[in-house]
């Protein structure tokens, strides 16, 4: 499975670094959020893949079990998501009031600071 | 008079001392007092001005003309071979100290420094009276004594260099005084760069210098006086310093600067760009002979580079109309002479240079202050206006008419002892003496008919064409003047006084030997004398036919257009427009390319560690174990991928997003992580609806690059995505030891009483990174609403 996902999370980065090429502001974001998803992914399958083993401490037991799935990269990406979210929906409104304001969405016109 | 021992070059004081002139403590620690009260008084000149006003010229002087009294009583034991030394430590590490030494030299220069720079600030409260700026004016003057007596009388090589930027930058700041004037600033940059660009060769020199000897003190390297000359290292420390005092002393061809100097006001021309910062080189020159003079290399770089600067200078001179220029120039060739003189390294040649230093000082300070005072109380400089001025300003007439006979070489000035020994020595010139004496001669015919021209002819020609009538200047703009012409004349009639007390140590200090210098206005009729008449009798012509040759002249400029003052342009032009296209190259403002140059160097360093470093791909597992909806899952994700990046339409690519972030979600349920799982739903979920709801304020999808252009970025894309792909199957068949799970396993519930761990972590163990979580989150949520709710004011949509 892991083998899947390594092209899985190539594509992923693939798709959200061709749309941070693009010169559309909208895209920009598109390509963000591709991101995100590519980076979750990458520490998820660094951290290995078991199935059916989530890292839960059964109720008669007092450690939990060799065998269950490793919860430090779950709990980095718990907060990489709720961050990741934040920022996504920051951005969201940014460019749209960027749109706004300049009266573009081609990056090209975003190169100074004087309007 | 014979000195009993000359004391060799140790630092204290001289041992074996016989003399019985004693330099006291206070003395001693007098130099640095000297040194660092410049540099007091400069902070407090402003204020100074301020209160004091019109005195504020006289006030200011009682430094400079106490430091005089206090050098001029240590002639005394420094022309009985005493030498004054003192030593603070300021970087020990570096093996840096302020460390300052005071020889016949040093004195000399310190004297100039110091008596010049009291006439000059006296002067230059009644030239700039009333000016805005006149206490920044002694602010930087002032700086720019102390600065230069720090250069002279610094031991360290390093204290040196820094003594001597620090003149640069006065310099800088001075010429560039009237900064209104585009010209003004463009003539203090160049003389920055010029004598700046000299400044870090210097550096490198010294620095070399030390290395090669083991000694960074002035003093000591002294003391071992020529051993240098066969290391290795002793040619290019010889290049690197020639830079450095050639650039400051305005040889060819870096005299350029100099007559663009003239920018800065006269008093400035008299002090820096006569008497003493221009002369720095040739003190530095002077200063180092005893350990790098004497090669051949010496001999051809240092005489030939004075050879063709001391021509130069005389000629262009000839048809200079500005008085300033005139001056300027000559000055130019006055300093080739001098670095010839040095070049030469005889006995004779030294001590006709520092006669040279001195007898010029108080003629071109004199001519030059004079030069200010006809610009000041006529309106104009142009000596084919200028005319008729004895009979309004006769103490003036008087001043420029005694300075210009010793400029000119007239017994009984000071000039005339200066010639005779010029020829003399040039005439006894160790190679190829004829031709050295004949471009001296030739100079000098110049000279002549410079000096008449500058500080005869505006006073007796009867014709004069002035913008205003002419009156006699104040007491304070005569002063200099007077003076320095007084000094010229009575130095010409006492000439044993000098060389006893001052050019003998002088010149002793130069040729590290103990040297006795006699003078004598008459020296009967010889081959010398007959030099010095015949240089008279054609300066006379040339000054007779001046008119001429300032018509001629625009030839000579024609030529000199070609010379290295374009050079200078078109290398400074080279530079800026490098500057230029580096910065476009680098710093275009397109974030896309901004981010391909980091994606490009991340795959190509990344990359190549990977092929070099065998990283080795061993799948893991193989493809065996993978369910069929697993496959579903992947192939989803992949789909929705290819999609968000093709589509047209926002809302699809939105759509795209979710499939995606749900796939995500899947994944991390199906593989034992349901919090994240849980999570990402949820997410995914207020996303998209975010999404939707400001979908329609957004702009459109609009395709903007050419088809070249995508075809390219996807390249690139695809690339990156093949290394993180590479990656992971690296990654993934390296075994892996999880210590922080197995320490999590254990303590999750004895500790924390949690019994799923990911939420132990992160409201226990980490709670602290929760809380800058949720901080994060409250942050963007303030922005959101500021966002949406906030307009500027400016902005009236």
């Amino acid at each position: 499975m892991e083998t899947i996902l390594a092209f899985v999370i190539g594509g992923l980065y693939a798709a959200g670094l061709y749309m941070l090429l693009r010169r559309s502001l909208v895209k920009l974001v598109i390509g963000l959020a591709l991101l995100g998803q590519a980076a979750n992914l990458l520490i998820f399958t660094l951290g290995r893949l078991l199935r059916g083993r989530p890292p839960l401490v059964p109720p008669d037991a007092a450690a939990l079990a060799g065998s269950s799935a490793d919860p430090v990269p779950q709990a980095l990406i718990l907060t990489a998501i709720v961050i990741g979210f934040g920022v996504h929906a920051f951005t969201i409104i940014l460019i749209k009031r960027a749109y706004q304001t300049v009266d573009s969405d081609d990056l090209d016109d975003f190169r100074t600071t004087d309007q | 008079m014979i000195l009993p021992c000359f004391p060799h070059w140790a630092g204290e004081e001289g041992i074996g001392e016989v003399s019985t002139v004693a330099i006291t403590g206070l003395e001693r620690d007098g130099m640095i007092a000297a040194i660092f009260s410049g540099f007091l008084l400069a902070l407090l000149a402003p204020t100074v001005v301020r209160l004091a006003r019109r005195q504020a010229g006289w006030l200011l002087a009682l430094l400079p003309a106490g430091l005089t009294l206090y050098f001029a009583r240590l002639l005394g034991p420094v022309s009985a071979g005493r030498t004054v030394a003192v030593s603070v430590p300021w970087v020990p590490d570096l093996g840096i100290s302020l460390s300052f030494y005071l020889d016949g030299l040093s004195l000399l220069f310190a004297l100039l420094i110091c008596g010049v720079g009291a006439l000059v600030v006296v002067y230059a409260g009644s030239y700039l009276k009333g000016h805005p700026h006149l206490g920044r004016f002694y602010l930087y003057l002032l700086a720019f004594m102390a600065s230069m007596l720090g250069l002279v009388l610094a031991d360290n090589g390093l204290t040196m260099f820094v003594f001597w930027e620090l003149t640069g930058l006065a310099s800088f700041l001075l010429i560039g005084f009237e900064h209104e004037r585009e010209s003004a600033r463009a003539a203090a940059l160049q003389a920055l760069l010029v004598t700046g660009a000299g400044g870090l060769a210097l550096l490198a020199g010294l620095v070399l210098l030390a290395q090669a000897s083991g000694s960074a003190e002035l003093s000591t390297l002294l003391q071992n006086g020529r051993s240098l000359q066969g290391h290795p290292l002793y040619l290019p420390i010889l290049l690197l310093v020639l830079a450095g005092a050639f650039t400051k002393s305005a040889q060819f061809p870096f005299h350029f600067w100099l007559p663009g100097a003239m920018e800065a006001p006269t008093p400035v021309s008299a002090y820096l760009h006569s008497a003493t910062m221009v002369k720095a080189g040739v003190y530095l020159l002077a200063r180092l002979s005893p350990v790098l003079g004497g090669s051949d290399a010496w001999h051809y770089l240092v005489v030939g580079a004075g050879t063709a600067t001391m021509l130069l200078g005389a000629l262009i001179a000839l048809w200079q109309a500005d008085l300033k220029r005139l001056l300027a120039y000559s000055t130019v060739s006055t300093l080739g002479a001098l670095v010839l003189l040095l070049g030469l390294d005889t006995v004779l040649s030294v001590k006709a240079a520092t006669l040279f230093l001195l007898a010029h000082a108080l003629y071109k300070g004199a001519l030059f202050l004079v030069a200010g005072v006809v610009d000041h109380e006529t309106g104009t400089r142009d000596v084919t206006r200028l005319g008729n001025l004895a009979r309004a300003m006769p103490v003036t007439a008087l001043a420029a008419g005694l300075a210009a006979l010793s400029m000119a070489g007239l017994p009984p000035l000071l000039g005339f002892i200066n010639k005779e020994l010029l020829y003399e020595a040039k005439l006894q010139a160790p190679r190829a003496a004829v031709w050295v004496t004949g471009a001296g001669v030739l100079a000098n015919v110049c000279l002549v008919a410079v000096a008449g021209t500058v500080g005869l002819a505006p006073f007796l020609r009867r014709r004069a064409d002035l913008p205003k009538k002419p009156h006699e200047a104040p007491p304070a703009m005569l002063l200099g003047p007077a003076v320095l012409a007084a000094m010229s004349l009575l130095c010409g009639l006492f000439p044993e006084t000098v060389a006893n007390s001052l050019l003998s140590a002088a010149v002793s200090a130069v040729r590290a030997q103990p040297t006795v210098v006699e003078l004598k206005l008459w020296h009967g009729i010889n081959p010398v004398f007959a030099l010095s008449v015949l240089t008279l009798a054609a300066g006379a012509g040339l000054f007779a036919a001046r008119d001429v040759l300032r018509r001629a002249g625009a030839l000579g400029d024609a030529v000199g257009r070609f010379g290295p003052q374009r050079w200078y342009q078109g290398l400074l032009a080279g530079l800026n427009g490098l500057a230029r296209a580096q910065t476009r190259l680098l710093q275009h403002g397109y974030l896309r390319l901004y981010l391909m140059t980091v994606i490009l160097t991340t795959v190509g360093l990344v990359g190549s560690a990977l092929l070099l470093g065998g990283g080795e791909v061993r799948p893991m597992g193989g493809l065996g174990d993978v369910r069929f909806h697993e496959w579903v899952i992947a192939a989803l994700i992949l789909l929705g991928a290819l999609m968000a990046v093709t589509t047209s339409s926002r809302l699809a690519a939105a759509a795209a997003l979710s499939v995606i972030g749900y796939g995500v979600a899947l994944i991390y349920m199906l593989f034992s992580a349901p919090d994240l799982a849980m999570t990402q739903f949820a997410v995914e979920t207020l996303t998209v609806i975010l999404f939707v709801l400001v979908v329609y304020r957004l702009p459109r999808f609009a395709a903007l690059s050419g088809r070249g252009a995508r075809v390219r970025d996807a390249l690139v894309a695809l690339l990156a995505g093949g290394l993180m792909t590479a990656l992971v199957l690296i990654a993934t068949s390296v075994p892996r030891e999880p210590h922080l799970a197995a320490f999590f396993a254990q303590y999750s519930w004895p500790l924390a009483k949690g019994r799923n761990v990911v939420n132990v972590i992160l409201v226990d163990f980490r709670a602290l990174d929760t809380l800058g979580e949720i901080t994060v989150l409250g942050v963007a949520a303030i922005g959101v609403y500021a966002l949406l709710r906030l307009r500027p004011s400016s902005h009236p949509r």
